[in-house]
């Protein structure tokens, strides 16, 4: 456990923690993508580039800057009055805890814990491109695919329709 | 601690805190944002099973994340459209006013 680590793992727990605790679902989102940036470096640190930089691509240049847009157009920015009630936040926090410990217990009984570490692999990105135009070409395929239907199905749910329809 | 339960471990409270908030927020966005957190802490741990497995060269964790990704991005895409239509019949995002399936 180096240094590095533990910086990037403090600085994506803090993103993704303000992601789910604070009240402005604007701030939420900006420290969502504090936590995306703190995810994709872990995966560069762990000598995955193609899979971190897939990463920050999608998900700070995608799908945060969509939910920027959902929030903004429905106008939900500003916290509602009323807070909301404490045992209900109390359940959520417990369940949470309760998957926590239960995950960390079977991680710290596993065979995980004595590893060693081997050698860092040399993973170049032609290499990945290898990988998904031979062994990976049928499920990049399939991938296009079910992008192609779901956009055209998110343009159709989210279009206006007729009065009296949804 | 050896580096791979160390990812482990953060992967695990990724998880819990993407569970906790879709779990106790009220905003139907930040519970899908909590989903997309339980997602990513999941390719967290291939990414890291992959690096310290027996055969890096194989690229299969790799690989997987990205189509997991991919899948994200997908369901984010159609949530986030489901939620605007929510939004447009019942002009609120809160879920707790969302107590019927039609108008």
């Amino acid at each position: 456990m180096t240094i590095t680590f533990l910086i990037l793992a403090a600085l994506t727990i803090a993103g993704m923690a303000a992601a789910m605790g604070l009240r402005n679902l604007i701030h939420c989102v900006l420290a969502l993508t504090l936590g995306f940036v703190g995810l994709a470096s872990l995966y560069l640190h762990l000598g995955a580039e193609f899979a971190g930089f897939v990463q920050i691509l999608v998900y700070i240049g995608g799908v945060a800057i969509l939910a920027v847009f959902a929030i903004m157009t429905t106008q939900s920015a500003e916290p509602v009055a009323h807070r909301r009630s404490a045992p209900f936040w109390l359940a959520g926090t417990l369940v949470a805890a309760g998957v926590f410990s239960v995950l960390a217990w079977a991680i710290t009984r596993s065979g995980a814990h004595g590893r060693g570490l081997p050698p860092s692999p040399q993973i170049a990105a032609e290499q990945v491109g290898f990988a998904l135009m031979r062994a990976y070409v049928l499920p990049l395929e399939l991938m296009g695919l079910l992008l192609t239907v779901a956009l055209i199905g998110a343009v159709v749910v989210a279009t206006p329709g007729k009065k009296g329809e949804l | 601690m050896s580096p791979l339960s160390s990812y482990l471990l953060l992967s695990a409270l990724l998880f819990s805190i993407g569970l906790a908030g879709a779990l106790s927020r009220r905003s139907a966005i930040l519970v899908l944002i909590g989903i997309e957190l339980m997602l990513n802490a999941a390719n967290l741990n291939f990414i890291a099973f992959w690096r310290y497995g027996p055969r890096p060269e194989a690229l299969t964790g790799v690989m997987f994340a990205v189509f997991s990704i991919t899948v994200a991005a997908a369901e984010a895409a159609v949530g986030l459209g489901l939620i605007l239509a929510m939004y447009r019949h019942s002009k609120s995002t809160d879920l707790d006013k969302m107590t019927s399936m039609r108008g």
